[in-house]
């Protein structure tokens, strides 16, 4: 036998198996109960029982919309506030920076639930308005995560392209279509890929803001988790994996920032 | 200028709805008062909801198992994300491919998958004596965070000198002593940033939480989830608030203080230059 020599390369191993066996397997075993009914027969019964059933459906349509709508209320809020910080004839400060991203270290749970205070003190309340409710909780949680790529892209701008627009004679609004918007487009889309899954998968919002009275498929999902329903919570599992995919897939020629959940803070 | 005074208005606007809810508890949290309640006055400022707080026990023991689990997840992500984090930078192309891969999957994941997925794995294991228990909240949460590690520490390794290993061998050290003494000096901001990171979003964390925990166990997330089903949040938890968000804002400004200091010290080292 060869005697074992230490390389830097086996220090991978470890981490390896833990990778295989606490996110491969994992993943694999959604798969295999998705595609399998209750007596562990191959069969589609789950999803054949998903697209039948209205009510299942319409949770999948009310996640994409509240997802688009929470998307685009956060970058119609965050971009200005991304651009203004970035540009230092307005803002110079640092820690108005850190702010906007301050939130994010508060219990999320707790956080959510003092957004519900604030809004029935002002008579906002899930019980008789919660998509508004919903919808507010939504803009509150993940604008943080919105202005955060925005405004980290919009710092590494080319600032003598917007000049030289401007130079040769494109009015304000023509240089902020043809040459801002365009710059800052990889910031837009992690910033949207940051929020839409996210906000179609959570149930914590829905849950507290909108008085259990709003489901998504997150709800769903933790629905079926509640029951020990394995075969139905793999399936929407499943068809939340392949939304996931058809995102990536639609802006992998985009060059993404690499801050994803919080991650350009520290 | 206008349009500055525009820009200054239109910040603090956003910044003060997005604290609304939480200068809200702050100010209530000196109230005694059940439920706040904006149309009744105020009342008399009064701390005793601080002394509830810590009299609170079931507050208490939450508070303490979620910084429990945030401090032993983190230890363990650090570690094993460090080490990985390593190994895939030396491994071969295919390797390396395939490893960066699957650590990009909880990343990308939608949290709740991950959360399921973790669950029907611990299920199925049941069978050989697997249960929830704080075991399977660590291993829940190490792979929630631990994928952040490798992200941090990755880059540092990048911007290392690769000679710098090589002569610690020629000169005659042992690859352990070099991997201690010459690379790990040199990671070591990625490794603390990982950890860093790996204790905020442990505190944070409630799904993942909730799936993998045993139904003893509380968390801060999972306690709080409970009270909200039944009505507002208890009085006490404001005080929570208030205490948790003047640390933040501390620990916030001394951070800035200490890298305007950091600045300047470089800046002055660059004009003797």
């Amino acid at each position: 036998m060869k005697k074992f020599r230490f390389s830097r390369k086996q220090l991978v191993i470890p981490y390896a198996i833990f990778l295989i066996l606490f996110v491969l397997l994992p993943l694999l075993l959604i798969v295999y109960y998705a595609f399998t009914n209750s007596e562990g027969h191959l069969s589609f019964v789950n999803f054949i029982n998903f697209f039948k059933d209205s009510t299942k459906l319409n949770t999948l349509a009310i996640s994409i919309v509240i997802g688009a709508l929470n998307t685009i209320l956060c970058l119609l809020i965050g971009y200005p506030i991304a651009y203004l910080l970035a540009n230092k004839k307005y803002n110079s400060n640092k820690v108005i920076v850190m702010l906007f991203v301050m939130p994010m270290w508060i219990n999320f749970v707790l956080r959510t639930a003092a957004t519900r205070d604030l809004l029935s003190a002002i008579g906002i309340k899930g019980g008789t308005m919660p998509y508004v409710a919903v919808m507010i909780g939504m803009v509150y949680n993940y604008l943080p995560f919105v202005i955060l790529p925005l405004y980290t892209t919009m710092l590494k701008m080319d600032k003598s392209v917007i000049e030289a627009a401007s130079d040769l004679g494109a009015k304000p609004y023509q240089v902020f279509i043809k040459a801002i918007i365009p710059m800052s487009m990889p910031g837009v889309i992690s910033a949207a890929t940051m929020v839409f899954m996210p906000t179609m998968s959570s149930f914590v919002i829905s849950d507290i803001l909108g008085e259990r009275k709003i489901q998504l498929l997150g709800n769903l999902i933790d629905l079926n988790f509640n029951h020990s329903l394995w075969n139905n919570g793999s399936t929407i599992a499943l068809i939340m994996l392949v939304i996931i995919g058809i995102s990536m897939l639609l802006t992998k020629n985009v060059k993404k920032e690499p801050a994803s959940r919080g991650g350009g803070v520290w | 200028m206008v349009k500055k005074i525009l820009a200054k208005i239109y910040i603090g606007l956003v910044l003060l709805i997005m604290y609304a809810p939480i200068l809200l508890l702050v100010v209530y949290s000196f109230n005694n008062a059940q439920y706040i309640n904006l149309n009744q006055p105020f009342g008399r400022l009064s701390g005793s909801l601080y002394v509830d707080l810590f009299r609170n026990e079931e507050i208490m023991t939450a508070l303490l198992n979620t910084v429990l689990i945030a401090i032993s997840s983190a230890v363990v992500s650090t570690i094993l994300g460090t080490l990985g984090a390593i190994g895939i930078f030396y491994s071969k192309k295919k390797m390396k491919k395939t490893i960066s891969a699957l650590n990009q999957i909880p990343v990308l994941n939608a949290e709740i998958v991950t959360a399921l997925s973790l669950t029907i794995l611990f299920v199925s294991l049941k069978g050989i004596g697997v249960q929830f228990s704080f075991f399977t909240l660590l291993i829940g949460h190490v792979v929630l965070t631990v994928p952040f590690v490798v992200l941090s520490v990755i880059p540092k390794l990048q911007q290392m000198d690769v000679n710098i290993y090589e002569a610690a061998l020629d000169l005659g050290a042992t690859p352990s002593k070099a991997l201690k003494s010459v690379i790990l000096p040199e990671i070591l901001p990625g490794i603390f940033s990982g950890f860093m990171l790996s204790i905020t979003l442990s505190l944070d964390d409630y799904i993942i939480t909730a799936f993998t925990k045993s139904d003893s166990f509380t968390t801060l997330s999972t306690y709080v989830y409970g009270v909200t089903a039944k009505g507002p949040l208890p009085a006490e938890l404001r005080a929570l608030t208030t205490i948790i968000f003047v640390g933040i804002l501390i620990g916030l400004l001394v951070y800035n203080f200490i890298m305007a200091k950091r600045a300047k010290k470089n800046e002055r080292r660059f004009k003797r230059i």
